[in-house]
């Protein structure tokens, strides 16, 4: 196993490097340039100038990328052109933030949406069957945009049960110490901020996990039937054992490999596709952070922060992969 | 591994069992949250509840050093850490005293001496005197020009320093040396990017003032949490008698107008900055809500870049003055919260021409204009705005209406558009026919609009639309340092024709910036300049 994962981490690098070769020239290639919106609309153009070459900005794209290169074989990530603070430092409070919010919405995506497949699958083509796949088609094609702002009309304006914007209750907030706030809050015994902080958790997470809780629910569905057609399983009905014990013991096993590749692609999605949730609960997450720098051409910002999103999304992969193993023992990586 | 599975089955239920319980909870828990959370801030401060207003706006500021920063969402929280010398009026751009109490100027107006208040200090201790003000000065006016932006671009004219020296002649006594008389200095000197700095903290902190700020202001910073919230507490010493009242400020980014309008809707902000004139009718139909209007200092406006053709031509460019029904357009888009606009800056300015009565809404008449000037037809790309600003609420329906104007009279055209960042280079560069964009004023003066936005040498800066008339510069530059305000007026009375002759764009509206707030929220006075200080405003 050791060997397998560090195969893969080696694997990586080239992966990585390419993708910040891309994104680089992407990023260079739009029109729009930072010391202009630095300056604001009054500059003129030999301060536009004076700016870009103090940020290095006129240098050939190729010896910028060089640069780039350097700082990040040294653990740098560079400077934001626009709040002058080295982005290492910079980006952890909001990729702390998605990481949270993403997490919650998985758990969420996949609790609800397993089960809601399991019984389906169970009960198929009972009305729980068809209005779980009616429901799960509603969720897919839900626009993330529209399905906010009612869950905010819904729970906040109309209900006054849950909160509509951002992570913490301004007027008491969280001192962050890992600037995972559920962390945070348990670490200093504050359980009523802990339960604030979930709450504010709850209407970004469901917007978040709608599309991946319905995908989930239809791969697990699929999934299962495939299974549940299977001999051993049609024994241990007849058997007359329990559903849960015949589903969670014997078919789910079987059925998970499937579910478990679309659970770690859904997450690697999540953490890229959260912009839209994250501007709409004005969540101080990385999709936002990146969404923000791309509208300031803040270069080395959109790099970095693309590139750590990427990581994860390489890590998520990974452990998928070293889970299949430990699901089914049939497969191993030698 | 049978176990493992159905333990982590087991947590996973009990996750959401305990959500379940905690959002069917939140309706009982949350009046014990904020009682148990009165009680313990009742004992703390042995006062009744403590005045925190939460201030929703569309965007995080980028730095709090005001000196270095060019956007509108810095400068509203550094103004209420920051004082300037001069203060602008409550609502106008009269000049007012701040930190410093008087003024006198020489009669040649090269020499201006300052007395200021004594007895101030700034959040760290630092004792505010003449020798701080001194030392701002030599700060800002010793920096690379893209990094002091402001003090350059205000305090510096063709490479040469304005403000020759400036002199402690005591400890409460400055006095400001001019190369060249300047027209708006004191103006200038009250914008917010001169808020006076505590020079022992810029000195020991460099580059990370912006993070550390320390003013005299009535409140002194706490924590930012970036693009989430910066939140600013009472300056317990402030030397003005009983302000400021609030103890706390969080200013919150909300970037989505309609989740801002929610928030303020559920109670959670004070006051919501950026309210779409279309949601007017909702906040006045909510008992629990006020409107605010920011006086109007600003102008939206349809360029017409004058060096490409058809519109290097006079006679297409009045045509197409005459083509638009503002009014129209006033009515549906701003919700009849904005005037029309018929010079390029609003009729509150000192200087406008109230003479000129604009370019009436005539079709035939454009015709007959465009026949003259024997304009074939040729197809214009017309160029939208993608993001709301007060002065355009929506680019892309303003076009819109615009487009079937200029079809009536014979102009076909398409609408474009790109990304803001993209949008101002390329109209920078002169590559639109035509487009729609705006500017909201720093100062309050005629020069402010006129010179920035249609001299020759802001062509490539703010003059997007290459617009160049050496008569109308004469005008601007020689009323730059023209001291008596009437001589001054007349000159910009004069330029106005010119450019109302020459038409260089169809000068759209001057909207009423909206904000929103509680109805306990009182006296608070939204500033032209699109920031002001809270230090008056309680909450009821």
């Amino acid at each position: 196993m050791l060997p397998y994962i560090g195969r893969r981490c080696l694997q990586l690098i080239p992966v990585l490097l390419g993708m910040t070769f891309i994104v680089f020239l992407i990023i260079r290639a739009i029109p729009g340039d930072p010391a202009r919106v630095i300056l604001g609309q009054q500059a003129s153009e030999e301060l536009i100038v004076a700016l870009r070459q103090q940020l290095g900005l006129d240098n050939p794209w190729y010896i910028q990328y060089f640069e780039y290169l350097k700082g990040l074989l040294t653990g740098d990530l560079g400077e934001s052109l626009r709040t002058k603070q080295p982005i290492v430092t910079e980006i952890w409070p909001y990729l702390a933030a998605t990481i949270e919010l993403a997490l919650f919405a998985m758990i969420l995506a996949v609790v609800i949406g397993m089960n809601a497949g399991i019984i389906s699958a169970w009960f198929q083509n009972s009305w729980f069957d068809y209005l779980a796949m009616i429901i799960a088609l509603i969720g897919v094609s839900m626009p993330i945009f529209w399905l906010g702002l009612m869950e905010q009309w819904a729970f906040s304006i109309n209900l006054g049960w849950l909160p509509t914007s951002g992570r913490e209750d301004v007027r008491a907030p969280v001192e962050a110490i890992t600037h995972f706030y559920l962390i945070d809050t348990l670490i200093q015994g504050r359980f009523d901020q802990f339960l604030t902080t979930l709450k504010y958790l709850i209407l970004p997470g469901i917007a978040l996990a709608t599309i991946p809780m319905a995908i989930i629910a239809r791969m697990t569905r699929s999934s299962m039937l495939e299974v549940m057609r299977s001999d051993y399983i049609r024994t241990a009905r007849a058997k007359g054992q329990k559903m849960v014990k015949v589903v969670y013991r014997h078919a789910l096993k079987n059925a998970l490999i499937p579910i478990l590749t679309v659970i770690g692609l859904q997450t690697g999605l999540l953490l890229g596709g959260a912009i839209l949730t994250e501007t709409i609960f004005s969540w101080p997450g990385i999709g936002r952070y990146i969404y923000e720098a791309i509208g300031f051409r803040d270069y080395p910002v959109i790099q970095s922060g693309i590139l750590v999103v990427a990581f994860m999304f390489v890590m998520i992969n990974l452990i998928v992969d070293i889970l299949y193993s430990a699901i089914d023992s049939r497969i191993r990586y030698n | 591994m049978k176990n493992k599975i159905s333990t982590l089955w087991l947590l996973l239920v009990l996750c959401l069992v305990f959500l379940l319980v905690a959002c069917n909870g939140s309706e009982s828990t949350e009046p014990e949250d904020t009682t148990e959370q009165t009680n313990e801030e009742t004992e703390e401060t042995n006062e009744s509840v403590p005045q925190v207003l939460v201030f929703g706006r569309g965007g995080d500021s980028v730095s709090l050093d005001p000196a270095i920063v060019t956007d509108g969402e810095s400068f509203k929280v550094t103004e209420n850490i920051f004082e300037t010398l001069l203060d602008f009026g409550e609502q106008d751009t009269t000049v007012h005293p701040g930190l410093a109490k008087e003024w006198e100027v020489s009669e040649d107006g090269l020499t201006y001496t300052f007395k200021l208040e004594e007895g101030v200090k700034f959040h760290d201790g630092t004792d505010f005197n003449a020798e701080a003000v001194v030392k701002n000065i030599e700060r800002w006016k010793g920096g690379a020009e893209e990094k002091f932006y402001y003090f350059h671009s205000m305090f510096k004219a063709n490479g040469e320093d304005i403000i020759e020296e400036v002199i402690a002649e005591d400890d409460y006594t400055v006095v400001f040396k001019l190369s060249r008389p300047q027209a708006p200095f004191l103006k200038n000197l009250a914008m917010s990017p001169f808020g006076i700095a505590s020079p022992t903290a810029f000195e020991a902190a460099g580059d990370a003032f912006g993070d550390n700020p320390v003013g005299t202001g009535p409140f002194k910073f706490v924590e930012w949490k970036r693009n989430d919230s910066i939140t600013v507490a009472k300056n317990e010493d402030y030397w003005q008698e009983g302000l400021p009242k609030l103890d706390t400020i969080i200013f919150r980014a909300i970037p989505e107008n309609s989740a801002r309008l929610n928030a303020l809707l559920a109670g959670e902000i004070d006051l919501a900055d950026g309210i779409n004139p279309s949601d007017v009718s909702i906040i006045e139909g909510d008992a629990n809500l006020q409107l605010i209007e920011r006086p109007s200092m600003n102008i939206g406006y349809l360029g017409l870049t004058n060096t490409r053709p058809p519109f290097d031509n006079v006679l297409v460019r009045q045509a197409v003055n005459h083509a638009i029904d503002k009014q129209t357009i006033v009515d549906a888009f701003y919700e009849g919260l904005a005037e029309v606009a018929v010079n390029p800056m609003p009729s509150s300015i000192s200087g406008y021409n109230e003479e000129i009565t604009g370019y009436e809404y005539n079709p035939e008449k454009a015709k007959e204009l465009l026949a003259e000037a024997g304009y074939d037809g040729t197809p214009i790309e017309l160029w939208a705005m993608p993001v709301p600003r007060p002065y355009m609420p929506d680019g892309q329906k303003i076009a819109e209406a615009i487009q079937k104007n200029l079809e009536d009279v014979g102009i076909p055209s398409s609408i474009q558009s790109v990304d803001w960042a993209t949008y101002l280079d390329r109209a920078n560069k002169g590559e639109f026919d035509a487009f729609l964009l705006g500017w909201t004023g720093d100062n309050g003066d005629a020069d402010n609009f006129l010179y920035t936005l249609l001299d020759k040498d802001n062509i490539g800066s703010n003059n997007y639309a290459y617009y160049s008339n050496d008569e109308v510069h004469d005008l601007l530059i020689s009323a730059q340092s023209e001291v008596d305000e009437e001589v001054r007026n007349e000159l910009y009375k004069q330029a106005q024709e010119i450019i109302f002759e020459e038409a260089p764009w169809v000068p759209l509206a001057h909207s009423i910036p909206l904000l929103a707030g509680k109805k306990g929220v009182t006296d608070y006075y939204p500033h032209p300049t699109g920031s002001e200080s809270l230090k008056n405003v309680s909450i009821q």
